[in-house]
């Protein structure tokens, strides 16, 4: 409850630091939040698109939590999240199966590929030492180029783009995608302005694998021995070594879990929406958004689910204030900043509502 | 934007329709989404804004741009602009090919344009293609390159082996040619728009082999080879914009494409009612779209000018046929005398 009200505090000083910045850039902080609530909730696509962005941030968020609350570090998701998107346009290019063996299929290469990646961090740690922190951000690197190096294989880069083919329609998560662009679909949808406008957007089925996900963490952490060990571990590694726990075992597992989340991120991304992968001049930042909504949420899966839906949000409704008021809009990047900023200093919040306390 | 202009802006539009006479309509709205690089990336997406920002001043157009933060952007940012209601959409950049084609199909009485990139007979009826003839610009940058060099010896530097970047490197090379015959090109590509430490490598190791003129049309991988120019002192030849900034001692001149003046182009024939949906537009050194840059004055003998000028003049009347890929580049080379 205390780490709720915590973030919630810290999202509001957030938006006021955005206020103050909006301000100081001579634009009417009320008119551009009133421009980034409009453009978040006054249209059905506008939440689809909401739903679309937070996708992958709930993914990345719950990898990141999952290595926190493990006592792990994980700033590889964004790494993880380029192997599983990598590997997922890749083999949804290559097979083409029966969609209900093809959709599982490849996103258990692409999860796999990256529980490997992650898995490859915890075992440098447990083996050798090396801080996952280290491994982590150079892998994050190693992936980029590794990713931009497979874009160029004959035959599955497209010609004379800097991209990949398109994955087969076998593969696509997305919802409804042939049928709405159909004539009967057409037909139908004006018939229907929400679904016409909601279904506008690439809607795809993502959302429920990560809200499946949120669940299977919320077990693996709360309700199962293993979560137990591994958050022991987390704790006291120590003392979970006295207690009979393989800790290095454990670490490499966590960071493998971790890994499997964020590179399922990176399937959902490309198979509901993207499509395909393109060279990559720098990280994205899905992955690094994730340590945001790790932090916001209080790496409680139930928190990092409504975190990643106010950063999936803030982010997709953020952008509008620049076409509609000609703003800044690294103003976003600025409050996300400021309120993670504020979650990270807690104490201040405790010695405010202490004293709060004392006087009210 | 305050009222004020806002207004200040109407009224002036106002009184232009009413002297010329010709019948009322409001202003048009006209959006473009950059793509990653942003509206600041000192390259097309910059220019690009200019372009409509000229439109706006001259014309009186209403005009907003969307930064693309992720290539996933590039979908929702076409359709803010679109539920902004705009008379017409840019892309910028051939990255946006396949969002615009969506966009287009969804949303069929939007008026969409893309730059740098050709759908070819498969363009929607409401979406224009802008391409540029760069190889016009970069021949004449060729033809003073090759008469700039002493070692004989010039050097090619392109980001990927793309039709946009051959375009670049056959005019380069048909315009060294064209200047000397006996001339030698070496030509890499860097298989990169980012990598500058690659351009700045690949750049040394021309000049190694003698090389003294280079030549890039490979984005942030020139920012190398210019930087490398600038060490060894060697002589340079930009892209897309007037690169003379960056090494002013080095960089001779710049093979540019004017996006802004094509964008400007466009939206003002939209603005007189007139838009070619369904067709792709190729500008050329005809229509001011592409050129050399203006600095080059500053930087070659007023002989040479005079020269440029007379090849400006020849391949505007289309006396030169330049071209623009390797087949065409060979067979070119047969005529040269």
């Amino acid at each position: 409850m205390k780490k709720f009200i915590i973030s919630m505090l810290s999202i509001v000083l957030g938006l006021i630091v955005g206020g103050v910045i909006l301000k100081l850039s001579g634009i009417s902080p009320l008119e551009a939040y009133q421009v980034m609530w409009e453009g978040a909730f006054s249209q059905p696509n506008y939440i689809s698109y909401i739903i679309i962005r937070s996708t992958p941030l709930i993914l990345t968020g719950l990898s990141v939590a999952f290595a926190f609350r493990t006592g792990l570090f994980n700033i590889g998701a964004e790494g993880q999240f380029i192997i599983g998107a990598m590997t997922a346009a890749y083999f949804g290019f290559v097979l083409n199966l029966n969609p209900w063996i093809q959709i599982p299929l490849v996103m258990l290469m692409a999860t796999l590929a990256a529980a490997f990646y992650g898995g490859l961090s915890g075992f440098l740690k447990a083996r050798f030492g090396v801080h996952e922190v280290l491994s982590t951000i150079m892998l994050n690197w190693i992936a980029l180029y590794l990713s931009n190096h497979v874009i160029f294989i004959e035959g599955f880069r497209r010609p004379s783009m800097e991209t990949t083919e398109f994955i087969n329609p076998s593969t696509s998560i997305t919802i409804l995608e042939d049928w709405k662009i159909s004539d009967m679909g057409l037909e139908w949808l004006s018939r229907h302005e929400f679904w016409q406008s909601f279904m506008r957007p690439p809607v795809n089925a993502g959302i429920f694998i990560a809200l499946l996900a949120v669940v299977i963490v919320w077990i693996i952490l709360n309700k199962t021995t293993f979560g137990f060990k591994l958050k022991a571990v987390g704790f006291s590694p120590l003392a979970s070594e006295y207690a009979g726990i393989n800790t290095r075992i454990k670490m490499t597992q966590s960071m493998m879990i971790s890994g499997a989340l964020a590179g399922l991120a990176g399937a959902t991304h490309v198979m509901g929406v993207s499509k395909n992968i393109a060279v990559l001049a720098a990280h994205e930042g899905y992955g690094f958004d994730g340590i945001a909504v790790a932090l916001i949420g209080s790496n409680h899966p139930v928190g990092v689910l409504f975190s990643g839906f106010f950063l999936g949000a803030l982010k997709y409704s953020g952008q509008k204030i620049q076409s509609s008021l000609e703003a800044p809009s690294e103003v976003i990047g600025i409050m996300i900043g400021a309120i993670i900023f504020f979650i990270a200093i807690p104490s201040i919040f405790n010695f405010v509502l202490k004293s709060w306390r004392k006087n009210p | 934007m305050s009222l004020k202009n806002v207004s200040l802006l109407l009224v002036s539009f106002f009184m232009c329709t009413v002297f010329s006479q010709t019948s009322f309509a409001a202003p048009l709205k006209i959006g473009m989404v950059t793509d990653v690089g942003g509206v600041n990336d000192q390259s097309f997406n910059q220019s690009a804004w200019e372009g409509l920002q000229r439109t706006k001043k001259e014309l009186g157009i209403k005009v907003s741009y969307q930064e693309s933060k992720q290539d996933a952007d590039y979908p929702a940012n076409l359709e803010t602009l679109y539920d902004a209601k705009n008379d017409l959409i840019w892309g910028i950049g051939f990255k946006m090919a396949d969002a615009i084609m969506i966009a287009a199909k969804q949303n069929p009485k939007q008026k969409y344009a893309i730059i740098d990139y050709s759908y070819g007979d498969k363009t929607p009826p409401n979406v224009v293609g802008v391409m540029f003839k760069a190889e016009e610009g970069a021949f004449l940058a060729g033809y003073i390159a090759s008469k700039m060099s002493k070692s004989g010896t010039l050097g090619f530097i392109g980001g990927m082996s793309v039709p946009i970047i051959h375009s670049f490197q056959y005019g380069f090379m048909a315009g060294a040619k064209y200047a000397n015959k006996k001339i030698t090109i070496l030509e890499q590509h860097a298989e990169s728009f980012t990598d500058a430490a690659k351009g700045k490598a690949i750049a040394n190791q021309m000049m190694g082999k003698g090389a003294d003129v280079l030549f890039h049309a490979a984005g942030a991988v020139g920012d190398g080879v210019i930087e490398a120019v600038k060490e060894k002192d060697k002589m340079a030849v930009g892209v897309d914009r007037d690169q003379n900034y960056m090494a002013p001692k080095n960089v001779i001149t710049s093979s540019m494409k004017r996006i802004d003046n094509a964008i400007f182009n466009v939206v003002s024939e939209l603005n007189k009612g007139v838009f070619k949906g369904g067709k792709t537009i190729e500008y050329g050194l005809k229509d001011g779209a592409v050129d050399i840059a203006p600095t080059t004055t500053k930087m070659i003998p007023s002989v040479l000018l005079e020269d440029v000028a007379k090849l400006k003049k020849e391949i505007v009347a289309g006396k030169i046929k330049i071209p623009n890929n390797q087949k065409a580049y060979n067979s070119y080379l047969k005529t040269l005398k």
